[in-house]
């Protein structure tokens, strides 16, 4: 999609008056962070593997040709094949001759952040060929014609009755009716006609959580089977992957699992990780007859030269946008890209160039909780504050070097909403509410003020704030 | 200016690609060509160390272990005594959710063991869609979190780990391990070639996707029932 994070003003102001997606997004952060905060806590060693993943994945980083190069060996010493994507507009070209030259009408795929990144369905759908996406999130997100608004749960802005809308709709044509609005019965009517997709599609397409270069394995983590049947039921299977995936070896790769679920979804172990090695071996009785990974540098190889390498780190768990306030007021959408909350807001102006994207660092209260939850240890808060450095240095943060106060105000209205984030933020931000008075008149977009009367945090909670964190506080 | 692929020229030539990233990977690395051929060696040999990290402990018994992980991510387990026995243990399962008595099942060596009691209709192959029940051998369980492995070849087809509504996994006690990192090991030892796809499984197909509700049963299997067989 066309990146429209410089609209980030606006579309928060809209998604602030939207009552729907108010109740979807405490919803969706009451589950995600008491999930989470169990599954952390029942695990004594999770700091001890925390720093252990950090260590695997720096060394990996400062060797990331050797390894992209053992990867590469290991995928044609068992039949695959890689392929190398300098860009966007080279992965989805590549992608779209692997396709031809399979001769593919239907093309299925498993959830694929990096997919999302360089527009692969719009790309796949103009050269002629019919997309399913089969995780049910994207899916819904799909037939919505919307992006996802999370990088876990992409459809976590829908209702049900929009999704029964949806799948109405869209189904009639399959001479289905709508479906029941139960829980139960969406997820069923997902699963049958999704079914008949995986059946009939010439190409799967999956993403990949990480890389092997002991064994040019690639390895899909998933709740729902879709990604197993995009992988294995079509006659070709094509990962698309970031350079930053390698692992060396399996080792390494059961450190980091350790990690991911309980990070993601409070999960010790998704339902299936699955480890893909080459095609089918000639005696096997089903498997792909090809393999293609697809690997993209899209601005990654740009980050490990510079001050923001640690970023590549990430593994995509959505902690940080779980445990961000800003994210939890606004939304997905808002963000204006594929990549949301903390790390959208590093990742975006990273991809697609800080002038498309220099307010998502400004809507930041820098209250460090991403940071802390970040299983691989991301000093995301430092980099957003050398993004909006290097944003006022350019002259791009006039209008909106404010907006994280903004926000603030905002959220001090909403307890519930700052609950979960450390309190290092209030009281800098309560003094300055009290001193300026209500933020009647934030420097954003109508949408906001419209909608919302922004009074500076009470009094108690002021003084108790400051109190702790004397005068110097900041 | 940021990295990115912003104002990049559309349609790259696809054949340069190789040079370019990995040129653009050495020069942010500061690769120093003199050294890459020692740096080569050092991962080649960190790799072939196949260092374990950090692994929470399993203590006691393995079978106690494994049975409370499974139970909670909602699969069934059943204990079973004997090979002989699992005709009956699998039976047993079915009636117990109205599922009649025809299977599709995996040939390695556990499964192929299986005696059928007359009344099952048997098959041997990759799953269809219309199949119900799948009965598969697996190649491990991981008692620190009640995961199941199942490797491909041409015995143990994966569609029967996803297609059919209701899988049974078969588990020979002396296959349960205690933790992840035991299963790349045994894979190592066991086989020469490493299968085109190893299945981590833990519990039944599952969503979160509408309104963050847990559903059961989205694309791959509803029910999984583990049967961990004396052998
Ligand atoms: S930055 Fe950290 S917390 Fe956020 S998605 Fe990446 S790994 Fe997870």
């Amino acid at each position: 999609m066309i990146p429209e994070s410089h609209r980030f003003p606006d579309r928060a102001g809209l998604a602030l008056a939207d009552e729907g997606l108010r109740l979807a997004l405490d919803r969706a952060r009451q589950g995600f962070i008491g999930n989470r905060r169990k599954a952390v806590d029942a695990l004594p060693e999770f700091p001890a593997l925390r720093e252990a993943a950090r260590r695997i994945k720096d060394h990996t980083l400062s060797n990331l040709d050797l390894y992209l190069e053992r990867f590469e060996s290991q995928v044609t010493a068992s039949g695959g094949q890689v392929h190398w994507a300098a860009d966007a507009p080279a992965a989805r070209a590549r992608i779209i001759d692997i396709c031809r030259e399979a001769g593919a009408r239907t093309v299925t795929k498993g959830k694929s952040m990096v997919g999302e990144e360089v527009a692969l369905n719009e790309a796949l759908e103009e050269a002629g060929l019919e997309v399913v996406e089969t995780d049910l999130g994207e899916y819904i997100i799909q037939l919505a014609d919307e992006t996802p608004s999370h990088i876990v749960a992409p459809a976590i802005h829908k209702t049900r009755e929009e999704i029964r809308d949806l799948f109405a709709k869209h189904h009639a044509p399959l001479g289905l009716g709508p479906p029941g609005l139960g829980n139960a019965e969406l997820v069923a009517r997902a699963r049958e006609v999704l079914r008949r997709d995986f059946l009939r599609a010439d190409v799967g397409i999956t993403g990949a959580n990480f890389l092997i270069a002991e064994s040019g394995s690639t390895v899909i983590v998933t709740n729902e089977g879709n990604g197993d049947l995009s992988n294995t039921l079509p006659r070709v299977h094509i990962v698309i992957a970031g350079i930053e995936k390698v692992l060396p070896g399996y080792e390494d790769l059961c450190t980091v699992l350790r990690l991911l679920a309980r990070s993601a979804t409070g999960q010790e172990m998704s339902v299936y990780t699955t480890v893909s090695t080459g095609p089918r071996r000639s005696a096997d009785l089903d498997g792909p007859e090809e393999f293609h990974v697809v690997l993209v540098d899209n601005g990654r190889s740009g980050m490990l030269g510079g001050e923001f390498r640690e970023m590549l780190r990430c593994i995509r768990c959505g902690a940080c946008l779980n445990h961000c306030p800003v994210y939890h007021a606004v939304g997905g959408h808002a963000y204006g890209w594929v990549y949301t909350g903390p790390m959208g807001s590093v990742l975006t102006p990273l991809i697609v160039g800080l002038d498309r994207a220099h307010h998502l660092p400004n809507a930041c209260t820098l209250n460090g909780r991403c940071e802390q939850v970040c299983p691989m240890s991301i000093p995301l808060p430092s980099m957003l504050r050398k993004l909006r450095a290097r944003g006022f240095e350019r002259g791009l943060g006039t209008r909106t070097s404010r907006l994280g106060l903004a926000m603030w105000g905002f959220l001090a209205r909403r307890p519930a909403l700052y609950r979960p984030v450390a309190g290092a933020a209030m009281g800098v931000m309560g003094w300055l509410g009290r001193r300026r008075g209500a933020f009647r008149r934030v420097p954003l977009a109508g949408g906001w003020t419209a909608v919302r009367d922004l009074p500076a945090p009470e009094g108690e909670t002021f003084q108790r704030a400051w109190r702790r964190r004397g005068s110097g506080g900041r | 200016m940021s990295a990115g692929s912003g104002g990049a020229p559309a349609g790259s030539a696809p054949a340069g690609g190789r040079d370019r990233v990995l040129g653009a990977v050495r020069a942010a690395v500061r690769r120093d060509p003199a050294e890459a051929a020692v740096r080569r060696a050092e991962i080649e040999a960190r790799i072939a160390a196949r260092e374990v990290h950090v692994r929470p402990p399993v203590e006691g018994d393995l079978t106690a272990r494994f049975a409370e992980k499974v139970a909670l991510v909602a699969s069934t387990f059943a204990p079973v005594k004997g090979v002989d026995r699992v005709s009956k243990a699998v039976a047993d399962y079915l009636d117990e959710h109205g599922l009649g008595r025809e299977i599709v099942v995996t040939t390695d060596p556990l499964v192929e063991q299986v005696r059928w009691s007359n009344e099952f209709a048997v098959a041997r192959r990759a799953a269809d869609p219309d199949d119900r029940v799948s009965v598969t051998g697996a190649f491990a369980g991981i008692a620190e979190t009640g995961t199941l492995v199942f490797v491909s070849d041409r015995r143990t087809p994966t569609t029967l780990n996803f297609l059919p509504e209701t899988h049974v996994a078969v588990l020979a006690r002396d296959r349960l391990v205690p933790h992840l990192e035991d299963v790349w090991e045994r894979l190592r030892d066991e086989r020469a070639d490493s299968p085109r796809t190893v299945n981590f499984i833990t519990g039944p197909s599952r969503t979160g996707d509408i309104e963050l509700q847990l559903e059961i049963g989205a694309h791959g299997p509803r029910r999984l029932h583990v049967l961990l067989v004396d052998v």
